[in-house]
């Protein structure tokens, strides 16, 4: 059973999550958070009524202490570090890691301590080594850790970076995620049981 | 769930916890215990995920392993402590940062302001300043800072030392400039200070009308009646709990019509005093007490 599947992004990286969440059956009703990287100046918002265009979930951006319900996407707001807790979101305003804030890592961190193997991650398109660490952690608590293919991202170093961090569950063509997030939610021992392999 | 030496993180870049979820807490809860019972500062309702970041981040930079090593530390080296402290105080901030709730201040803050013959304005958590300078010079161009009075507290006797200062990075400048220009500024942002090395010193005449002063959320009561209570992203650390108890602090401290600045993504609904609040501008959250 998971709890939470979490998806970080940089360049390139609205198409790829706005394709992810199109693909995502209705009935799958894990909550989702997104750490894309954005220009601090970037209005609120915007994101999020970008990627709603793209799926019927409710999208929303952040707010401090929100609790985390099924089906929904939350997008952690530009300029704030997203924090997951057990059932809730919080926001901090440190430093950025690496220029990022959000940073992917701190989410994929945060998100591995709070719910161990009931996170699947996934690391799309992007041109900075963000989130490999976060998803090494993943990984390292038991969850799942989803990279999307270097050769048909807009930006690979972000999916090279995570490669070369962690063993990947699965390394999918963008279009193929969505379905592989079904699969494991449909069948989650199954599928572990194959990869594991 | 694995161990800690089924690591594949890449050598050299271990500026990571180790992943063992319960023991950790276990830790972090002792040491906070302790912190608390040797020096008197409760962290223990902070909010986990950020504060388990920043004290990871200390038992890296002491050199140490496991966050039982940096208790033992802190409790024998008041020095520690206050590195640790400084740590967990700073707030990570900006002049003029979120130039839109400077805008919204002085458009529908300050022509209150102008109603009352004199106004007491307390920045909550104030860390290095920037916020408390920034004001400043809001209020000094609309021409209500002569009435004015900023009581500037934070938690951390030496960030209020930094703050008094008002020494910021000339590297930051650029930023900051543009911020003030988004913010409404009427100015030319140079103005304000002369660049000195690799500092840029704010006029002092901007903290004429500033009182620094050490103050804790989680143990302190009210020491004033404020017009304007401004605590941008400093509850975010908080956990729920401790957030009520500041929000009841921060309500029972405003005059009727007083006015309370959060942070962009702080929200008034975890206040028990909700109900006594009017928007005065939902999106920059600016709120009027009104019960």
């Amino acid at each position: 059973m998971y709890d939470l599947v979490c998806i970080g992004a940089s360049w390139g990286g609205l198409k790829a999550i706005g394709q992810v969440l199109a693909d995502l059956p209705a009935e799958l009703d894990l909550p989702i958070a997104i750490a894309q990287h954005r220009h601090p100046d970037s209005p609120e918002g915007t994101l999020a009524q970008l990627l709603q265009a793209q799926t019927n979930r409710p999208v929303l951006d952040v707010e401090d202490k929100m609790a985390i319900e099924p089906r929904h996407v939350y997008i952690a707001p530009p300029n704030y570090h997203l924090l997951v807790e057990r059932g809730s979101f919080a926001l901090s305003v440190d430093e950025r890691i690496q220029f990022a804030r959000p940073s992917i890592d701190v989410l994929f961190e945060t998100a591995a301590h709070a719910y161990g193997s009931g996170v699947i991650g996934i690391i799309l398109t992007g041109a900075n080594d963000d989130g490999a660490h976060g998803l090494a952690r993943i990984k390292r608590v038991g969850g799942v850790a989803v990279i999307q293919d270097p050769l048909g991202a807009a930006r690979r170093t972000m999916p090279d970076a995570a490669i070369a961090a962690t063993v990947a569950d699965a390394i999918l063509p963008l279009d193929a995620i969505g379905k592989f997030i079904y699969g494991l939610w449909v069948q989650p021992a199954t599928v572990r049981e194959v990869t594991k392999a | 769930m694995a161990s800690v030496g089924a690591s594949r993180e890449p050598a050299g870049t271990s500026k990571h916890p180790p992943a063992h979820g319960d023991l950790e807490d276990i830790e972090l809860s002792l040491l906070l215990e302790g912190v608390f019972r040797q020096y008197g500062f409760d962290f223990r309702e902070y909010a986990p995920a950020s504060l388990r970041r920043r004290v990871w981040r200390r038992v890296f930079a002491e050199g140490l392993q496991t966050i039982s090593a940096l208790q033992d530390k802190l409790l024998h080296d008041p020095a520690c402590m206050e590195r640790l402290l400084l740590d967990l105080s700073i707030n990570v901030t900006a002049m003029f940062r979120d130039p839109a709730f400077y805008l919204a201040f002085r458009e529908k803050v300050v022509p209150i302001l102008r109603t009352y013959p004199f106004t007491r304005i307390w920045v909550a958590g104030c860390s290095t300043g920037e916020e408390v300078y920034s004001l400043a010079i809001l209020l000094e161009e609309e021409q209500v800072y002569d009435r004015a009075r900023i009581y500037a507290t934070d938690i951390n006797e030496s960030v209020l030392d930094r703050a008094r200062s008002g020494v910021f990075p000339l590297d930051k400048m650029r930023e900051y400039t543009q911020n003030y220009i988004k913010g409404g500024g009427t100015r030319a942002f140079s103005e304000y200070y002369l660049a000195k090395y690799d500092g840029a010193q704010f006029q002092r005449s901007l903290i004429e009308n500033v009182v620094f002063a050490q103050h804790n959320l989680v143990s302190d009561h009210s020491f004033n009646e404020f017009n304007v209570i401004i605590c941008r992203n400093v509850m975010i650390y908080f956990d729920r709990t401790l957030q009520e108890r500041v929000h009841r602090l921060f309500f029972d401290s405003l005059v009727t019509f007083g006015v309370l600045g959060l942070g962009h993504k702080e929200s008034i609904r975890f206040s028990p005093h909700e109900a006594g609040y009017e928007e005065l501008d939902p999106s920059e959250k600016l709120y009027r007490k009104v019960g």
